[in-house]
């Protein structure tokens, strides 16, 4: 239903070929879908309105280049716009303090309790030493639900009894990250609405009781035309410092943002994606321009793999596929290393072109396939996995009894096994590319 | 002030569903009634169509940005806006005002053709189903449905097929142990069928008349949680043919254009009978809801209207209309 910008321009373009200029009337139709996109993608409308009459001005009576038609080229200028409204909108975190205060302020299902834990994850692997900070008092179970992720990512929870006043909870916190040598304490607070006096009051009286170096307003994707109020109102209040834009692996454009960013000058710090506690990434302005646009996000892609392959394994790997003694075990280490990069369909989204694939592949995933090959290799003796060829009918059928598998699945697996020995025994001539060769391409190496 | 109050005898449970959190500070409120915020949908409306003045053009266009600036979005907004405009010709309109009461009736007959605000439960046991996104207040909108069945005199019992999100299943345990309703629940990372499935033989066993099934929050993009909410729901059919009774759409009212994306792929996967349209407390007028009602013809059940478990009220479309154009 949603059809991306550069395809509601295709029209237009048809209509401008051959011609040199593109002239106002020409202009007025494009710029009413260009409206209509933003607001498509919640933008809000005031911000459409001034966003339009800038590339308005820009766009008329603008040379045509070569090699772009008219519709790519005005997409060209709004997205060059869309960077420059969102553009050194990057924000760093400053948390140089000890211990130093970060706070999780937002409405309530905006996802302040999963992004707590998110950065946690995020500052640890950066050398900081956090401690969670459970100051949701409110919404039941809501500190049980920060014990259990401060449990699965291994962080230090700070808890109350039930019934300990938000401000307490705060003041208490800060009391034991000082105590335990912590650097940043990340605050949770809970869901409010904006128009709430005595709630936005309450996290005044937290400010002033913790002084947070970081207070980050957590936002939905998914958030309409409101987005500027709510910014507005928070940042009134409190002295927010950056914007995490949250359930950014949804199919919500994410207008949100260029409103908020617009109206406000609010700097965004992270993009949340996904349940999983690693689903926080840095944000870039021209992939948050392309996403707006209905564009894919090849970026994202290549550093999410940079990030995750262990580059020295996968040299290893590769290594042995080109000395021609690849086995089962190298195999095996691989789909590790896809696995660590985060559900499959997640990456291939990321990919302009790729959605109808990462659904399929997702499916495989999902289907059991991945896991089914994972257990049969992890039913067979090391023996086994190096030197695959002695598996005759006995060891298949004790393979497939323990993978919980059938032996024609056993079967399936070895001969697709021999079938990429044979395809690297090709390659490695001396040209074949490195691990996967697909992932050594992207990596640019 | 746009669902019907509750009528009858006072609620017996009133006394024992005190707010869980006995230090958030109340807050006050006239009646039941929504509050209209200056800056709403209302005030800009009533500014642009003060009554008397004649309509121009100019004010259609206002018209159009008010309601694209409550989240109808665009498509839809046109839409509303030429079928108002036809209407407002045909009884020879003149006045900002006759604009308005040609766009508020337009907007309640689409909502009430479609059977907005309508709420049965059939034979017992009857299953609802609770599905949505992240965040947008399942398990609060199953409380405080249970709390309003409940003090309609029905027995129920409470599915915690939530089982992926960490604490939520303890999150309506504590709901169950305030409303002093049984809570079915495994351990975290159990099926969500066997959850619903063990729900409705216990309601069975015990001649409870409502089930009530929280499901964990999917993004409708993700394929295999919407697959596994589809079994969800084939579980409870193979169960009981004929239930769920009731698939209700949990759907935020500061959500924008996403919403109806969320509206379509629920209907395919769980055939969604109805809207929850929730957190209307805030500034948001949800008018995101209006495209669902006209693209996918889905009803808006109730509304979810503040924090207090008795904020939930059937939806009525000719006081939410009033309410949309409230000063």
């Amino acid at each position: 239903m949603f059809e991306s910008l550069s395809a509601r321009l295709q029209g237009i373009s048809e209509r401008l070929r051959g011609k040199a200029r593109i002239t106002e009337a020409d202009l007025e139709v494009a710029l009413r879908e260009i409206r209509l996109a933003l607001l498509e993608a919640d933008v809000n409308f005031r911000v459409v309105k001034d966003f339009v009459a800038r590339v308005r001005e820009r766009a008329v009576g603008s040379d045509l280049l070569t090699g772009l038609n008219p519709g790519q080229q005005i997409v060209k200028i709004v997205h060059e716009e869309l960077v420059a409204v969102l553009g050194g909108a990057r924000h760093h975190l400053s948390l140089a303090a000890k211990p130093s205060v970060l706070m999780m302020v937002g409405l309530q299902g905006s996802g302040k309790t999963t992004t707590a834990a998110k950065l946690a994850v995020r500052l640890r692997r950066d050398g900081k030493k956090p401690l969670l900070v459970a100051a949701d008092v409110y919404r039941p179970a809501a500190v049980d639900q920060l014990v259990q992720l401060g449990d699965q990512i291994g962080v230090e929870v700070h808890t109350r009894p039930v019934g300990t006043p938000a401000l307490e909870v705060a003041r208490s916190g800060l009391e034991e990250a000082r105590q335990r040598d912590v650097d940043v304490m990340i605050l949770d607070t809970a869901g409010r609405l904006h128009v709430d006096e005595a709630m936005m009051d309450e996290l005044v009286r937290i400010v002033g009781a913790v002084t947070p170096a970081e207070t980050l307003l957590i936002v939905d994707a998914m958030t309409g035309q409101e987005a500027v109020r709510v910014a507005d109102a928070f940042h009134a209040k409190l002295p927010v410092t950056g914007l995490v834009l949250t359930k950014m692996d949804g199919d919500a454009r994410g207008g949100a943002a260029l409103s908020i960013r617009a109206a406000t000058g609010l700097p965004i710090a992270f993009l949340g994606t996904g349940e999983r506690t690693d689903g926080l990434e840095a944000f870039h302005p021209d992939r948050l321009a392309q996403r707006i646009l209905g564009m894919g996000d090849i970026l994202s892609f290549v550093e999410r793999v940079q990030e995750n392959v262990d580059q020295a394994e996968a040299e290893r790997v590769a290594q042995r596929m080109m000395e021609n003694r690849f086995t089962l075990e190298d195999f095996r280490s691989q789909l590790n290393q896809i696995k660590k990069m985060g559900p499959i369909g997640q990456l291939l989204g990321m990919i302009p072109g790729a959605g109808q694939m990462a659904g399929a592949a997702q499916e495989a995933v999902d289907s059991g396939q991945m896991k089914r090959i994972e257990a049969i290799i992890d039913s067979m003796t090391p023996e086994e996995r190096r030197r695959p060829e002695i598996i005759k009918a006995s060891r298949r059928r004790r393979i497939a009894l323990g993978s919980g598998s059938s032996t024609a699945e056993v079967n399936r697996l070895l001969k697709q096994f021999v079938e990429m020995q044979r395809m690297m025994k090709k390659f490695s001539g001396g040209k074949m590319p490195r691990m996967g060769g697909g992932l050594g391409a992207l990596l640019g190496r | 002030m746009f669902w019907r109050r509750r009528e009858g005898p006072t609620d017996p449970l009133e006394a024992a569903v005190e707010p869980i959190a006995v230090v958030r500070p109340r807050r006050e409120r006239s009646g039941m009634g929504l509050r209209a915020r200056p800056s709403g949908l209302g005030a800009r409306l009533r500014s642009i169509l003060s009554a008397g003045s004649p309509a121009t053009a100019a004010t259609w266009d206002d018209v159009e940005e008010a309601l694209i600036g409550a989240d109808v979005g665009a498509a839809t907004t046109l839409e509303l806006v030429d079928a108002a405009r036809e209407r407002f010709r045909a009884a020879g309109g003149r006045s900002g005002d006759d604009v308005r009461r040609a766009l508020a009736t337009e907007i309640r007959d689409r909502l009430e053709r479609i059977g907005s605000g309508r709420f049965e439960l059939g034979d017992a046991p009857s299953v609802i189903l609770f599905v949505g996104v992240n965040g947008t207040g399942k398990t609060t909108s199953l409380a405080k449905l249970a709390h309003r069945l409940s003090a309609e005199g029905h027995t129920l019992a409470l599915a915690a097929a939530d089982t992926f999100r960490a604490a939520a299943v303890e999150q309506l345990r504590i709901w169950g142990e305030q409303l002093g309703v049984p809570v079915i629940a495994q351990r975290a990372g159990a099926d969500p069928g066997a959850v619903a499935f063990d729900a409705i033989v216990a309601a069975q066993a015990r001649n409870l008349d409502v089930v009530l099934v929280d499901t964990a929050g999917r993004l409708q993009n993700k394929q295999q949680l919407m697959d596994e909410l589809a079994k969800i729901r084939r579980v409870i059919e193979r169960r009981l043919p004929g239930q769920p009774r009731h698939v209700l759409l949990v759907l935020d009212a500061t959500t924008g254009q996403n919403g109806l994306m969320q509206a379509e792929a629920f209907s395919r996967e769980v055939g969604v009978t109805g809207i929850i349209l929730t957190k209307l407390d805030g500034t948001a007028k949800g008018g995101i809801v209006l495209a669902v009602a006209e693209r996918l013809g889905v009803p808006i059940i109730f509304a979810g209207v503040g924090e207090e478990i008795d904020a939930l009220a059937p939806f009525d479309p000719e006081a939410f209309v009033e309410w949309l154009f409230a000063e």
